[in-house]
């Protein structure tokens, strides 16, 4: 490894100072020409005088036009920010929800809806089970998991349970619970 | 070791003779098989500023992991010498402590030089930038706002008061041991651009890692612009951008904890 290092540095001096020694000191080794001009590498460059101004004006030029690396797209699905994300997606939900229905109740009387709890109860109890059992889910996962994740939150927020381990596992907890405490509410 | 692979392919024509040479002299062993290849396949973002009109595309590159090094820089380097010197990367020290071969490698955002190539051959990599960065060129990230940012919290030891001993500021051994975790920060931003707090708001946001390193300094004992450190950073933008996603923590290639640093500021800011 070594003898080829030395070798190859010296070979590179070489090429650097004078490209016709390359042929010379090849054959003094007694390697074919042929093949080691064949596997030499050429790279041809070019430079140009610039100005300071000039170089500048072509930064500006390429941050023009420079593009955004893909993100959201390409990142891999991993507990921390899947959960995060489905926080505050419940979270909105949630809240637009009450703030929907409440102002739409408070305004039922100027429109004739009937929003009252007896006639959306009789409503809802003529509709078929499973879409019954369906929107019950949709009702109540939405509230668990954002209350059980917000305990979680608020440990963070004393700055517990920080560890990658951690951050998993409690993750996977409050997946589970939320899912079979809201499958328990929309079974009730 | 891209050099050295370098050089003996350089000398790979004159070796079949040399074998040839060998097998007559000793004709008992047998010949050494060749082992199967492992064909594993990469797929890496291109974009080349030269060609501002074209958009970034993906490009595939095959290689025999049998003849490359085990981690995802050394085939990168492989590429770049034997298939296609137009790729472009940043890379230095190889071995984790520079922190340029930060890159999005299989969704996470990792060093090249510390990440293995999974060798599962029927698993292909895929290999981007940083996650929304400007890219400069293929996998080259843009980091100017984040070296921006790091200007901005003062990165070094503020005092107003001369040495007690005239000479230097000396430190506890607890207090010193309250910069483990912190001064270990390499500044890849591998953390910062994994948030998508980040992502959004890079702008006013500090991110993970500058916010790592202004804890770095608000933990130190020796100094003496707390209050002032605080002060910049009691904002909606800098800091309480900060929704604790946590995948900072999670991709962090030195296994530090920019989540915890940022909870500890955030402790100090309200107590």
């Amino acid at each position: 490894m070594l003898a080829q290092r030395a070798t190859q540095q010296s070979l590179r001096r070489l090429a650097a100072g004078q490209p016709s020694m390359i042929a010379q000191y090849a054959m003094k080794k007694s390697f074919a020409p042929a093949a080691i001009g064949a596997s030499i590498q050429t790279r041809p460059v070019a430079t140009q005088k610039m100005t300071p101004e000039s170089s500048y004006q072509i930064l500006v030029e390429q941050r023009k036009h420079r593009p955004t690396s893909p993100h959201l797209a390409i990142y891999k699905p991993q507990i921390p920010w899947i959960l995060s994300g489905l926080n505050r997606i419940t979270g909105s939900v949630l809240s637009g929800g009450f703030y929907i229905f409440g102002s739409a109740y408070l305004v039922s009387p100027l429109f004739g809806w009937h929003l009252d709890s007896a006639s959306m109860a009789a409503a809802f109890a003529s509709w078929p089970v499973a879409l019954k059992v369906l929107t019950k889910f949709a009702v109540a996962f939405p509230f668990t998991f954002h209350s059980i994740n917000g305990v979680r939150h608020l440990v963070w927020d004393l700055g517990k349970a920080f560890k990658n381990d951690a951050v998993i596992k409690t993750g996977w907890a409050v997946v589970g619970l939320s899912v079979s405490s809201a499958l328990a509410l929309a079974l009730y | 070791m891209a050099s050295l692979r370098t050089t003996s392919r350089l000398f790979a024509s004159a070796r079949p003779a040399f074998r040839t040479q060998m097998r007559t002299m000793a004709s008992v062993s047998t010949p050494a098989a060749e082992p199967e290849p492992r064909t594993k396949t990469f797929h890496i973002y291109r974009w080349n500023p030269d060609e501002p009109t074209s958009k970034p595309h993906m490009q595939t590159y095959t290689l025999d992991l049998n003849k490359t090094g085990p981690m995802v820089l050394d085939a990168l380097i492989r590429i770049k010498n034997e298939l296609d010197p137009t790729l472009t990367f940043r890379r230095s020290c190889r071995e984790g402590i520079c922190g340029s071969c930060a890159m999005n490698i299989n969704g996470t955002n990792t060093l090249a030089c510390l990440c293995r190539i999974p060798t599962d051959t029927t698993q292909e990599t895929k290999i981007y930038p940083l996650p929304h960065t400007y890219v400069v060129k293929d996998i080259v990230p843009d980091l100017t706002q984040f070296y921006k940012q790091y200007k901005s919290i003062k990165p070094y030891l503020q005092h107003s008061t001369p040495a007690p001993n005239g000479k230097e500021y000396l430190q506890s051994k607890e207090d010193r041991r309250k910069l483990d975790g912190l001064y270990e920060c390499i500044l890849c931003a591998c953390c910062s651009t994994s948030c998508p707090s980040y992502w959004w708001n890079s702008e006013e946001y500090l991110g993970p890692a500058i916010l790592l390193q202004s804890y770095r300094w608000l933990a130190d004992s020796r100094d003496e612009k707390k209050e002032e450190r605080k002060a910049a950073l009691d904002n909606s933008m800098s800091l309480y951008r900060c929704h604790t996603i946590l995948n900072c923590s999670r991709t962090c290639p030195k296994g530090l904890n920019p989540g915890l640093a940022i909870a500890e500021i955030k402790k100090e800011l309200a107590f």
